[in-house]
């Protein structure tokens, strides 16, 4: 029984699994390529073989599209208060105050003015680390001024949407910030003034529900995940196999939700032409 | 009607049962004095329980198979309601109806979701779950009673937006978010009104409005106590307490300002009386549109803005 019996010791079951080492490469999750982080950091957090675009947050998109040195920050440090004295497995203080001290942001959104290629805009990014981006009071009321700032110097508005949908712990008043960022859009629509939106991985529940897919402009980032409900809960609800590249961008695209896919390395110079299109 | 009982409805069942015994027994003997301390006491123990109600068992409630549902108070509130159907995009769904009617002295356009009351006609309306076609529906209907200066009331009623893949396909979130947006500037009176369940963005879809009322047994929420208690505790068993925790009844909302008024509901809940229920519902929309009607130059438009804009605790 030579064939079945191993010759030589191959990995023992006690072996430690090796991971990437720290600070020098990554692996990418989509085709398992092993990148240089030097080389991933130049390509923009950009997979180089297959093209899969890392998540990253508010500081790198703001380091990314905006003119050095020109970005100024609103609300910084609006926070989260508790109006339902929320707890699950943790306090929602707690996991506000964990949150904002793992990260060091204070909610799952940034705002502020800043220039694209010397044309000034009000800029908003979501950060998914904070809370998976979920959309409570701070993110709506900080949407809703960054609007507002729009209005007063007509600056056009780009919003970076990377968001599970509205946050559990607190209730119907994070539902009610679809209503408010919806109705401040509609109000913004009426001064004539752009808004594009930019969906990015993942884009679901709330936030497409309500100014993620209200853009004069609808951007998606390639095979960014967009839906109402995710695949898990469609295919719990359903029983079915899913089509391929089901919610995906390119899916979503195709069938009449998004004006057009951009690649990271593309997408200032894109905003640019879109926006010297459109002011003239 | 109530052939179906809550568990917490029991003891008052039971007691209105011996009544009827009672009375079926003694006829021809004047009993009247045991039977007014009899009923005397059903009030007493009903008043007892429904004070004392969880949030879970208003979850309950707001679900009770046998509780009225947008047609039935269509038709018990109004007349000459003609229903109106599909989007002119895709299709129509049975999940949301909606159409003309006359309340009292005036016309309305009353768009509500629609349950079933069986499992047939529970798959015919998609047990109260919309497709993307049926926001459009409601849309193109709202902008009809706007095109006519109708006001607009709408119903809400439903476990949430259908996740199927033909609605993720056809743009659920879209669909939604457009309603949002258009609802926000619709330049007719809007009135929402929660008569069951008021299940996330499937409910909001058609609940942006000058005045949003609520019935007395009734949920409204970001996520269903289910889903919450699936999501932050990896399982259903915290149902009662995610419902606890999320703040959904009509008393909790009223104090946050998610809605600006409680309707009444007949004795131990609409679905013991729908007349009743439709009576106090339609007594209630009266007063709000003559209220309503009496803000001049779409003033009203710009109060709506501001209700839901100021939406929001945090601090600075």
């Amino acid at each position: 029984m030579a064939w079945f019996k191993r010759s030589t010791d191959n990995i023992k079951s006690d072996s430690l699994k090796k991971d990437t080492p720290d600070g020098i490469w990554t692996k990418c999750p989509d085709c398992n390529d092993v990148i240089h982080k030097k080389q991933w950091e130049a390509n923009l957090y950009v997979c180089s073989k297959c093209g899969y675009h890392f998540r990253i947050g508010s500081e790198k998109y703001f380091q990314l599209l905006l003119d050095e040195g020109s970005f100024r920050e609103l609300d910084r440090k609006m926070k989260s208060i508790d109006p339902l004295n929320f707890s699950d497995t943790k306090p929602y203080v707690k996991r506000i105050e964990d949150t904002i001290n793992k990260t060091g942001l204070y909610d799952a959104i940034r705002t502020g003015t800043g220039k694209i290629n010397n044309i000034d805009i009000v800029i908003g990014c979501m950060d998914f680390d904070f809370i998976g981006g979920s959309m409570g009071s701070v993110v709506g009321e900080k949407i809703s001024r960054a609007i507002d700032k729009a209005i007063k110097t007509k600056y056009p508005l780009i919003i970076l949407s990377s968001s599970g949908g509205a946050r559990m712990m607190e209730g119907a008043i994070s539902l009610m910030q679809l209503a408010k960022t919806s109705t401040q859009l509609a109000k913004l629509s009426q001064y004539k003034v752009p808004y594009i939106s930019i969906l990015t991985n993942p884009t679901t529940g709330g936030a497409s529900a309500s100014y993620a897919m209200l853009g004069d402009f609808n951007i998606a980032e390639p095979n960014a995940l967009i839906a109402f409900a995710g695949p898990r809960v469609v295919k719990q609800a359903t029983g079915k196999d899913l089509p391929p590249g089901f919610q995906r961008a390119e899916f979503v695209q195709e069938h009449g939700f998004i004006d057009f896919i951009v690649e990271r390395k593309d997408l200032k110079s894109k905003l640019t032409q879109l926006l010297n299109l459109i002011k003239d | 009607m109530a052939n179906i009982t809550l568990e917490f409805e029991k003891p008052i069942v039971e007691l209105e049962q011996k009544i009827d015994e009672i009375k079926e027994m003694s006829s021809g003997m004047d009993i009247s004095n045991e039977l007014a301390k009899l009923e005397k006491k059903v009030i007493e123990l009903r008043t007892q329980i429904f004070s004392n109600l969880t949030p879970w068992e208003v979850v309950q409630l707001a679900r009770h198979p046998e509780r009225p549902f947008s047609l039935d108070y269509i038709f018990n509130m109004t007349t000459d309601f003609i229903e109106l159907h599909g989007d002119r995009l895709f299709g129509d769904d049975k999940a949301i109806v909606g159409g003309f009617a006359r309340l009292e002295n005036r016309t309305v356009m009353i768009i509500g979701q629609q349950k079933g009351r069986d499992t047939k006609s529970n798959l015919y309306r998609n047990f109260g779950m919309p497709n993307p076609e049926g926001y459009r529906k409601a849309l193109r209907l709202m902008k009809l009673a706007e095109k006519f200066e109708k006001p607009v009331i709408t119903l809400i009623d439903t476990p949430g937006a259908y996740p199927g893949i033909g609605a993720e396909e056809r743009g659920q979130a879209e669909a939604i978010a457009k309603n949002l947006f258009e609802m926000a500037k619709l330049k007719v009176p809007i009135i929402v009104v929660i008569i069951g369940e008021g299940a996330s963005g499937g409910a909001l879809g058609i609940g942006v409005g000058d005045r949003v009322l609520m019935l007395e047994y009734c949920w409204y929420s970001v996520i269903s106590p289910e889903s919450c208690s699936s999501i932050l505790w990896r399982s259903w068993e915290h149902k009662e307490k995610a419902a606890e925790q999320l703040k959904l009844t009509a008393n909790d909302l009223l104090e946050l300002g998610i809605i600006d008024r409680i309707i009444p509901e007949p004795p131990g809940g609409a679905h013991r009386d729908h007349v009743l229920a439709a009576k106090l519902l339609k007594k209630t929309l009266i007063e709000e549109l003559d209220q309503i009607s009496k803000i001049k130059n779409e003033k009203f438009l710009e109060n709506r803005i501001e209700k839901f804009s100021a939406m929001g605790f945090f601090k600075e």
